[in-house]
């Protein structure tokens, strides 16, 4: 087990160093100065020379990337050129909102998409299992900002329960932060749910008609204590998968929804930042999520072995 | 004492009968074999005893186990029999046990069910080492075991409490001889020692010979005979029964081998297959596979290869097909290397399963053209070498424009044969051809293989494990184990007077079928 953690680990370090030369040369190449979009199109070329040096565009690419790299490590991303402040703090400040978001979605997800999947897949062909793929295909098929709308449409303006958007802050209380975060979450959910509900329905679907569940019911359990006790750790494992996935997506992905909610989260700082070629909050948020991805698929990689052991000796 | 009776027992699925007016007894201590080819309803009889059988599927008759009517018991009451009064043992060993539970646990759920007063995990060991598996750890996964170890496992979660019955479903058709051998021994050990009643589903009446006391044949779903084992084996009543006797030792006369120059030559081959390192700087490690193996297939020859999973027969197949490198020796056929492109036109593949090995979107005629593609460029005969390749191996030029799902796994076995013979290949390898097919049609298949001996003067190498095939379709016989060729002889000097220990122990463990008396 030990030695399969640490080749997935070297394999993360190795994905980070090639992801960080990646993004590096990406916006190396991508056209705009940054200087002449801060000073604007009539400033004078000795002051863009300046301003240049202070940011440290007139070192070499090697140099460049070796303090960025350097310095991330540090936990010092380097000042945006738009706002002249620290970029680890602009991140902090976002990842406080989008991280809570993102985890807030995942759980509903789950917490939905888990008995769905398992109700429609015991009552395969029946009524309910119709009854929940059919939600889980409407799921899938509304855009989720149109839902996000709705929610705002029925719970903010005409219940008044919730407000129509904006971000309370965590030092307003955790109830406060979690309630204005409740309806993006729920719109980040539903398709997420749905496709979940589905890949867990099949999946148990799948286990259902496999011997070792026929070996559980000639042991006599009963139908639902094999679906419990054997077949449902089988199943978890395309199910993980999705997760992992559905995990890194939400944490970037949920632009539209927090441009919907006015929510200050980490899609809506890389949009502003391209906007006005602030590259090096674009590097460093590109950086993050990338280290978001890889980092939750290691994450899945070690639940993978803990669920199946076939895993664990192989490397 | 009766311990199950089934009687008038129906089965239908969907309204399309399954079972139709099927009885059979298990007296306590007894094993009772039912036998039939793929089709004849015996594993539904089975999953009828334990009430298992497949959704929509609706019985009537009845089957009384012990005294109780299961037919008529509720779900709740069939859950508190199964593993405790009837225990059941399944076909495939590596499928049959969950793969992310450890085997003690595994078997240790079955006891914790149904004998809540005893120590589960005690008695859990202690089931799993009267299944002879003393050095095996309870904290083992099944992808840590053998295949026949996997086996004792199941036969320990069906015995562990102790069951009246025990139905055992085709429990070693995914095995080895000599494993099968000892599974048998151990099922026939358990259930003489608990004087527990066993029925037993097989197609291998070879098998049943060796371990019933009575046999029930079925087919199409109907129990055609039944009787007690020795009188019904070698003088059966019914002509069905007779005709899956005479298939079962069915016997093909290979015209004489012409021995010629050597076609194949195979030079002291060794495959080995890297392992992975244990440690970094550690010298690499190798899993030698095929070890120094050295024979000639003359033309005209049809050179038999059996052996054991896991001896190295599938890698030497591979190696001679070129689609292996080796890392010594040297294959050649008529003087060049198997690797050579050129050669591979002159050699063909049958597989074993006649299922899988045709791509089901396309008709015959393309199917069996595939080997065209070899040839530097297509005959201008297509038509005429479609027509004769199918008449050749029995069915109609017809049939070029039918798809795979149209024909019988025999009849797909045939395409098969008449896929590896529509470029007249000079060497054709038969993988385990005839393992998938029940005995008629395997009868039918090694008489067509004979015919076409006859007609073509083919050469062969014919891999499979069952033994019997081999000594009938073959003229001689290699036999291989853990990488080496142990004995390379005459088919019939093989059997009748092995030399190695090992060829020895593969015959011995191979159940054989009394003689069948000549009917006046």
């Amino acid at each position: 087990m030990l030695r399969y953690a640490l080749k997935r680990l070297t394999s993360l370090l190795i994905s980070l160093a090639i992801a960080s030369l990646v993004i590096f040369a990406v916006i190396e190449v991508a056209p705009g100065d940054p200087a002449s979009f801060m000073l604007g199109v009539n400033a004078q070329e000795d002051t863009l020379a300046a301003l240049r040096a202070e940011l440290g565009l007139d070192q070499s690419k090697v140099q460049r990337y070796l303090a960025w790299v350097s310095g991330m490590v540090q936990g010092d991303f380097g000042t945006s050129y738009q706002y002249r402040t620290p970029v680890s703090d602009m991140i902090a400040q976002r990842l406080w909102v989008s991280l809570p978001l993102a985890l807030y979605a995942l759980a509903l997800s789950t917490l939905i998409a888990f008995p769905a999947g398992i109700y429609a897949a015991s009552r395969r062909g029946k009524a309910g299992d119709v009854g929940v793929m059919g939600a889980t295909q409407i799921g899938i098929a509304i855009p989720n900002f149109w839902f996000a709308m709705m929610l705002v449409l029925v719970f903010a303006i005409n219940l008044r329960w919730f407000s129509a958007g904006g971000f309370a802050g965590w030092d307003k209380g955790v109830f406060a932060a979690l309630k204005s975060l409740t309806l993006p979450a729920i719109a980040l959910a539903l398709p997420q749910a749905a496709i979940l509900a589905r890949v867990m329905r099949s999946s148990l679907l799948d286990i259902m008609g496999e011997d070792f569940m026929r070996t559980a019911r000639a042991k006599g359990l009963t139908r639902a204590q094999a679906l419990r006790r054997h077949g449902l750790r089988n199943a978890l494992i395309p199910v993980l998968t999705i997760l992992g996935l559905q995990f890194s997506f939400l944490l970037a992905g949920g632009i539209i929804i927090e441009q919907v909610f006015y929510l200050p989260g980490l899609g809506r700082l890389i949009f502003q930042s391209i906007s006005a070629r602030d590259l090096i909050v674009v590097e460093s948020v590109t950086m993050l999520l990338v280290f978001a991805v890889i980092v939750v698929n290691f994450a899945v990689d070690l639940a993978y072995a803990a669920v199946d052991p076939r895993l664990r000796g192989r490397t | 004492m009766t311990l199950l009776r089934i009687d008038a027992l129906n089965v239908q699925i969907g309204g399309t009968p399954i079972l139709r007016d099927v009885s059979l007894s298990v007296s306590a201590g007894e094993v009772v074999a039912v036998t039939g080819e793929s089709g004849s309803g015996k594993s539904m009889t089975a999953l009828s005893v334990m009430q298992l059988l497949p959704d929509g599927a609706q019985a009537t008759g009845s089957v009384t186990l012990d005294g109780h009517d299961l037919l008529q018991l509720d779900e709740p009451t069939l859950c508190t029999l199964r593993g405790n009064t009837v225990g059941m043992v399944f076909q495939e060993p590596m499928t049959a046990l969950n793969p992310v539970m450890t085997i003690g646990a595994q078997v240790a759920e079955t006891l914790r069910l149904h004998r809540p007063d005893l120590n589960a995990d005690a008695q859990a060991r202690a089931v799993l080492d009267r299944v002879e598996l003393h050095d095996i750890p309870m904290a083992r996964f099944p992808h840590e075991l053998s295949g026949g170890q996997r086996q004792r496992v199941v036969i320990a979660i069906a015995i562990a409490c102790g069951p009246k019955l025990l139905i055992a479903d085709e429990p070693t058709t995914a095995l080895d001889v000599t494993t099968q051998a000892q599974i048998l021994a151990l099922l026939k050990r358990l259930a003489a020692e608990d004087g527990m009643g066993l029925l037993m589903i097989t197609h291998d009446l070879a098998v049943v010979a060796q371990m019933a006391d009575r046999i029930t044949v079925m087919r199409h779903g109907e129990v055609v005979e039944d009787g007690t084992t020795a009188p019904l084996l070698t003088n059966p009543a019914h002509d069905y029964t007779r005709a899956l006797l005479a298939a079962s030792t069915h016997r093909v006369v290979l015209p004489e081998a012409s021995s010629d120059a050597p076609l194949l030559r195979v030079d002291s081959v060794v495959r080995d297959y890297a392992l992975p390192r244990t440690r970094l700087f550690a010298p690499p490690r190798h899993h030698r596979a095929v070890d120094g193996v050295s024979f000639d297939i003359p033309r005209g020859g049809r050179i038999g290869l059996v052996g054991e999973s896991g001896c190295g027969k599938s890698t030497l197949t591979r190696a001679i097909l070129g689609l292996e490198p080796v890392q010594a020796g040297s294959i050649t056929l008529d003087g060049t290397p198997v690797t050579d492109p050129g050669v591979r036109r002159k050699m063909q593949v049958v597989f074993q399963d006649p299922y899988g090995s045709f791509n089901p979107r396309h008709r015959v005629s393309r199917l069996i053209t595939e080997p065209f593609h070899l040839l530097p460029e297509p005959p201008p005969d297509r038509a005429d070498r479609i027509a004769t390749a199918l008449t050749d191996v029995g069915l109609s030029p017809g049939d070029a424009d039918k798809y795979p799902h149209q024909f019988s796994g025999g009849q797909r076995q045939r395409l098969a044969i008449a896929r590896a013979l529509i470029i007249r290949p000079e060497l054709v390898i038969f993988d385990e051809a005839v393992s998938a097919l029940d005995v008629s049609v395997r009868a039918q298949i090694l008489d067509l293989i004979a015919g076409l001996c006859k007609q073509y003067n083919l050469t062969y190498l014919f891999i499979s494990h069952d033994l019997s095939v081999v000594r009938t379709i073959t003229d001689r016989v290699l036999v291989m184990q853990a990488g080496k060729i142990v004995e390379d002889r005459p088919t019939e000097t093989v059997f009748t007077a092995p030399t190695h220990p090992y060829t020895r122990t593969l015959i011995d463990a191979a159940p054989t079928l009394p003689q069948l008396e000549m009917t006046p």
